[in-house]
């Protein structure tokens, strides 16, 4: 039972390439960048063939709002050839690792001319079935904010104060609470204090104002508990 | 009663039904060249439908966030009012729940305002507003009068 299971695993790791024998391109979806900078456009591959000596890597440049595509870098035979003529001659460097499936190119002194879709058509031979991945390239004045960084700023921020404000009113309360447990507490021991004094004898002079101040904080708090 | 129950809360679900449908399907301008949304802009090429990621201006960001948390007090606000109903005393005001809710109410108003003004800058004067953007100008008179219900109602039984 081992030895088949064994057996049809292998047979299926030898079917499985041969079907699905397609490269796999990867580029990035949209770049930004700032007018005058650099900026590495990364392509790389997935096969499930060895990295042959004949690996190619092509880069063609479309720009934006037209319809034509030029090639502007073309690696093969190991070999970089880069845009001489095109828009980019003098600006296009080729900073890939061809041995570690690494197709990227360096773009430098972006202008506002290059916005546009770069499309990277990698071949692995004999894995030459895939389809061409492109990125997209935004050059900007200033680089803008991105997608969903103000949008959570404000969420965040109002939810804050929401969740601040409750926690404020709970510790008043908790706070307001105590105080007047206290104060009870107190007021409770004066009275048994004066209840015991004035069965004793006169009572000495300091005790009408306690009974006084003691009488206005008695005040204070019902109408505290009134206006809740 | 139950009556009176009844037609408070399912005014109190269609302000946010409305507010949600607004915010997540947001047609919010559309033309025979395309939409354009809170999220997205999809314009026609070619016979297809071609979608990118919507600006990432600081003004569209904000309307994006204030019809989020409008959605949320909303939703707080109908839990409340769900807590509160049974633990108020008599006679007792949903006062929490009512502000909740009008805060919902500010919200959508503010940003359908900002979209309403900021609008001839994303997108080109032939656009007509799509049903979005009305149904969130629906859903904020809903929501305030449904806050100022709550505000108003008194709990009785």
């Amino acid at each position: 039972m081992l030895t088949f299971l064994a057996l049809a695993s292998v047979v299926l790791l030898g079917i499985v390439p041969e079907q699905s024998q397609a490269i796999v391109i990867y580029t990035g979806w949209e770049r930004h960048a700032l007018l005058g900078s650099d900026i590495r456009l990364s392509c790389s591959f997935f096969s499930w063939r060895w990295t042959s000596e004949d690996v190619t890597f092509s880069w063609t440049y479309r720009p934006d709002g037209s319809r034509d595509s030029i090639s502007i870098f073309h690696y093969t035979g190991g070999v970089a050839y880069v845009d001489n003529k095109g828009p980019f001659r003098d600006r296009l460097e080729f900073v890939g690792n061809p041995g570690r499936r690494d197709g990227s190119i360096l773009l430098k002194n972006l202008e506002f001319s290059d916005n546009g879709t770069f499309t990277c058509d990698a071949k692995n031979p004999p894995d030459i079935v895939g389809r061409p991945s492109s990125v997209r390239l935004l050059v900007f004045e200033k680089v803008p904010i991105q997608a969903g960084v103000i949008t959570g700023a404000i969420i965040g921020v109002v939810l804050g104060l929401l969740v601040l404000i409750v926690v404020i009113y709970y510790l008043m309360r908790f706070l307001v609470a105590r105080r007047v447990f206290s104060l009870s507490v107190s007021k409770h021991g004066k009275k048994k204090k004066e209840g015991s004094q004035q069965r004793q004898g006169p009572a000495p002079p300091a005790d009408p104002s306690k009974v006084k101040a003691a009488a206005s904080e008695k005040k204070k708090q019902e109408s505290r508990k009134d206006k809740k | 009663m139950l009556l009176l129950l009844l037609g408070i809360i399912l005014l109190h679900i269609a302000a946010l039904v409305l507010l949600f449908v607004s915010t997540i399907v947001s047609v919010w301008t559309s033309s025979e060249a395309g939409t354009s949304d809170l999220w997205t802009n999809c314009s026609i090429v070619n016979g297809g439908y071609h979608c990118n990621p919507a600006s990432t201006g600081e003004w569209i960001q904000a309307v994006q966030a204030v019809m989020i948390l409008s959605i949320i007090f909303s939703c707080l606000s109908l839990f409340l009012f769900f807590c509160q109903l049974f633990t108020l005393q008599k006679g007792g005001r949903f006062f929490l729940t009512g502000t909740f809710q009008i805060l919902a109410s500010l919200f959508v108003m503010s940003g359908a305002i900002i979209y309403t003004v900021m609008s001839p800058v994303w997108v080109s004067e032939s656009y007509a507003f799509g049903y979005s953007y009305i149904l969130a100008w629906v859903a904020f008179p809903l929501a305030l009068i449904s806050g100022l219900i709550y505000v108003i109602l008194r709990k009785r039984e």
